[in-house]
């Protein structure tokens, strides 16, 4: 299995032979390996790690209960978890992986744009993707192809699931709803799929002059029927979808609708059992809580070890830790967030290298410097760490960012340290979201 | 007389610096070279749609270009922290985007060449993108194998054979990771587009792989300062207004029904744009847009172009051409309008001018020749806010405080209206665009109900003494 998959992944990334071997020596580790391929670094994650952390997530929450309560559900939907580094799927129901024809393993893991294609609108993108970011329900039409390749046009409903708790966004759940095509003339004869067909083949032209407008370069209803045959009208046809929006009907609303709030019924239930209680409209604010599902998300494309600190916050704990930063210390996210960063530091960390940071963070500077660090397991590790202030959209100073590299720190010049190209561009990364997402006037989270 | 000085000049309205840098043909003999894999014979279907998206990892030539931006902040080499400009989304439908940014106008000079032409030789003597300083260079960005991109640091530069393409800091940005792609730069080219430097420019799109990373291109004539071919590019992760804007298809290009390159117009929107996107390869995009560009230039229309969505969504929008706007058939070299023909320079371009010392006086000859056409208001002149690509398409930069807090939906629109074409003028240019770069009217089909027009239909009437043979451009 390990193997199958490997091989997959390794044509998708072209790897070579030896690449492979390597990889594959690694696979054993629990962990996830960083490999250094031309010149690029990417993060290697074994399948199975990561649908660990999907499961996990989700039972923590919900518990284990509540997939089987889902599974109840007919409709198509999948729930997803910004906190996780991509914003993965982290639940499907069989209605979708029906529509989809993909397997839920094929599904679990991936983002939803795996399911778009050429002829899906690059608005409707951008508008999903602000609805994300500006945590908010939203219903859109938009074309998504199954995994045969065809593409269909569906009702996208998507609403957030807030924590009770603190008022943040734990998981955005989208329903699905199939638009049939139809005449925009009221009166006319439905055919079994709600096309109308008319003997002249007017009726045809009308479907035609609503959703294929493209196709036609002239009014001849001749012309239409030499371009177009039924099949093409009646079936799955490229010629509709690359037009205006399909607007979804009354009906197909309402059936979104209900399949919305089933669903959240059912996760509000089985999170009471777990203690974490969610919600489907934001209960509280909480100023200076833990960062936006926006933030997270733009944070997780940064495939680098760093943290955010709050010097807001009493005693500055870590506000965001990447999944590699995890990797390196050992420490799961639960552990690491609200702690300060000294606890890294063990009985041979340097204390003046502790106080030079300190001071740095105090002066609102930036430094670099060579520390001794101590993972979970408390085995040690030179932390080549830079850190940097990172102000928000408001110019003043948000967070402070701090990126590892695990390195052997000799023949180093302390006086002389300076950041790492790679830290540099981590640092860019944070500041050029943490600006972004602190701008909105709609955005509840900076 | 415009007021020409080499001290301190204007790129898009930002300061550059001119003393005393050593010439990039004699110092430069290495540079990053960023290889970018062609694809261009790669159809749409087959690139992945992975990429490109919020959720997806940063690509290497992002985290390249941020990661240098940054180190160059570290050296100084910014005239200021542009992080520190205070920013925000103005409250309102379309989220217009706001930057108090009180130093960045202060050295502020106007062009160095005539305004009122869009296609003008290079000249030698005035400041161009050779006399920057190496370490403001980033880059080269250069065309490489057809599968993959290669990043080569420190690779030798044979400035006999190859004019590099280069990428460089902006040293006055408007926001983090401003930065300049100029193609060719020992070539010299003028400010003006061509099918391969645009296809250069989407490609640096592609490559960023960032939605939130996006090209502007100003013509000159619509607030380009510098007469030497280059795009910009910023980071800035927020939506664009102009992203939000609703569409309605209004052409096409040969091919396939669903692989052809698909033309919209702009709907509620202040300033009346197209929006190029699909075709079958990058390459087939590009070239519509170009030919676009191409024909735009040739009939001496001034326009601004946005690249966003990693290169999938291309805007082009014609600008405001005041209708006493004479052009002779013997312009065809630079020349510096004397003081009496003021009211020959498009109003909305006065705001550059009156930046130094003008007086009151010649703004109200302007403003009672033009009051048939236009209406400067002086509430847009006093922000010295000049509409170019970034302001045309939401994001605009504020030198004052009063018009930062003050700053809403409705005041932005009015800005940006200053610069619409009028309708009548709109579908003219559409008529151009659609001849030269072989696009064919899509069916405007009854499928948008409501949109209202809000743009204001200037009015017609030309004044008569023109002398005869003069193009008059309304």
């Amino acid at each position: 299995m390990k193997r199958r998959r490997l091989a997959s992944q390794s044509e998708a990334l072209k790897l070579d032979g030896e690449q492979v071997r390597l990889v594959w020596k690694l696979l054993n580790l629990p962990h996830g390996i960083e490999i250094d391929l031309c010149n690029q670094r990417f993060w290697f994650v074994t399948m199975e790690s990561q649908l660990r952390v999907i499961e996990q997530s989700f039972t923590i929450r919900y518990s284990t209960r509540a997939h089987e309560a889902l599974d109840e559900i007919p409709d198509s939907f999948t729930i997803t978890d910004p906190y996780i580094s991509g914003h993965p799927i982290v639940y499907a129901s069989r209605g979708f992986l029906k529509m989809s024809g993909y397997s839920r393993d094929e599904v679990i893991g991936k983002n939803g744009r795996v399911f778009q294609g050429p002829n899906t609108s690059r608005r409707s993108v951008m508008e999903i993707r602000e609805a994300i970011r500006e945590e908010r329900n939203l219903q859109i039409s938009i074309v998504n192809y199954r995994k045969d390749g065809t593409p269909f046009w569906m009702l996208f409903h998507l609403c957030p699931v807030f924590a009770k708790e603190d008022g943040r966004v734990m998981n955005f759940v989208g329903v699905q709803v199939p638009i049939m095509r139809k005449p925009r003339r009221s009166g006319s004869e439905f055919a079994r799929n709600g096309v109308s067909l008319c003997e002249d083949g007017t009726g045809v032209r009308e479907t035609l002059f609503g959703s294929c407008r493209r196709e036609l370069c002239s009014d001849s209803v001749v012309g239409l029927s030499r371009i177009l045959d039924l099949k093409s009208v009646l079936g799955v046809d490229d010629a509709e979808l690359v037009d205006e929006p399909c607007k979804a009907t009354d009906i197909e609303q309402r059936k979104a609708t209900t399949a919305m709030n089933k669903i959240l019924s059912v996760l509000t239930h089985y999170s009471e059992l777990t203690g974490r209680l969610v919600c489907w409209k934001r209960c509280c604010f909480s100023g200076m809580g833990p960062l936006g599902a926006s933030l997270n998300i733009s944070l997780g494309r940064i495939k680098q070890s760093f943290v955010l600190t709050d010097p807001h916050l009493p005693d500055m704990p870590i506000v965001y830790a990447s999944d590699a930063f995890l990797k390196l210390t050992g420490y799961t996210r639960q552990e690491a967030l609200g702690q300060n960063c000294r606890f890294l530091s063990g009985p041979d960390t340097d204390c003046s290298v502790q106080y030079q940071i300190k001071e740095s963070i105090r002066t609102e500077q930036g430094c670099t410097v060579c520390i001794l660090n101590y993972r979970k397991d408390t085995s040690s590790f030179w932390n080549f760490l830079h850190i940097s202030p990172v102000r928000n959209a408001s110019g003043k100073i948000a967070y402070f960012v701090g990126v590892q590299i695990e390195s052997s720190c000799t023949n180093q010049d302390k006086q002389k340290l300076s950041p790492d190209r790679r830290q540099l561009s981590v640092v860019a990364a944070v500041k050029v979201a943490v600006r972004g997402s602190s701008m909105g006037a709609s955005t509840s989270k900076s | 007389m415009f007021v020409i000085t080499t001290k301190a000049l204007v790129v898009d309205g930002i300061a550059l610096e001119t003393a005393a840098y050593l010439c990039l043909t004699v110092a430069v003999s290495k540079l990053h070279l960023y290889e970018f894999k062609k694809d261009e014979d790669v159809s749409v279907e087959n690139s992945t749609v992975t990429f490109c998206a919020e959720g997806s990892p940063l690509s290497f030539l992002s985290n390249l270009l941020m990661g240098m931006w940054e180190e160059r902040m570290r050296r100084g080499l910014f005239r200021y922290d542009v992080t520190i400009c205070e920013t925000k989304v103005i409250p309102g439908k379309y989220g217009f985007i706001a930057q108090l940014n009180e130093g960045r106008h202060l050295k502020k000079r106007p062009t160095e060449f005539r305004v009122d032409q869009v296609l003008q030789p290079f000249d030698e003597s005035k400041f161009n993108f050779t006399k920057v300083g190496q370490e403001e260079v980033l880059f080269r960005f250069e065309p490489g194998d057809i599968d993959k991109s290669h990043f080569f640091p420190c690779s030798p530069v044979d400035v006999d054979t190859n004019s590099p393409n280069v990428v460089a800091i902006n040293v006055s940005p408007i926001e983090y990771g401003h930065v300049l792609l100029i193609p060719h730069v020992l070539d010299h080219l003028p400010q003006r587009i061509d099918h391969e430097s645009f296809f250069l420019a989407l490609h640096l799109a592609k490559e960023a792989a960032d939605p939130f990373f996006r090209i502007g291109y100003n013509s000159l004539g619509a607030f380009a300062t510098i007469n030497h071919l280059h795009f910009q590019a910023y980071y800035l992760s927020v939506c664009f207004p102009i992203e939000k804007a609703p569409t309605r298809i209004v052409m096409t290009g040969k091919g396939l029904h669903d692989r052809r390159v698909m033309v919209s117009q702009l709907l509620n929107y202040p300033v009346r744009g197209l929006v190029f996107e699909g075709g079958n390869s990058a390459r087939d995009l590009s070239d519509a847009v170009a030919s676009s560009c191409i024909c735009l230039q040739t009939h001496n229309i001034a326009f601004n172009v946005l690249i966003s969505d990693c290169g999938k969504r291309i805007y082009l929008f014609p600008q405001f051409r005041d209708s006493s706007l004479i052009i002779t058939p013997s312009c065809s070299h630079l020349a510096y309008a004397p003081l009496k023909n003021l009211n020959h320079i498009p109003s909305s371009l006065i705001i550059n001018i009156l930046a130094i010392n003008f007086k009151k006086s010649h703004l109200a000859e302007c403003y009672a020749e033009k009051q048939a056409l236009g209406q400067v208001s002086q509430e847009l002149l006093d922000t010295q806010v000049n509409p170019a690509v970034w302001e045309i398409s939401g994001h605009m930069v504020l030198k004052r405080r009063k018009d930062y807090e003050e700053a809403s939906e409705e005041s932005a629109w009015r800005l940006l209206a200053e610069v619409a074409v009028s309708e009548q003028r709109f579908q003219e240019v559409k008529a151009l665009i659609s001849e030269s770069a072989g696009l064919q009217d899509g069916l405007e089909g009854n499928g948008m109900d409501g949109e209202e027009d809000i743009h204001k239909p200037l009015a017609n009437q030309v004044p008569s003494c023109f002398h005869k043979d003069c193009l008059v451009l309304q």
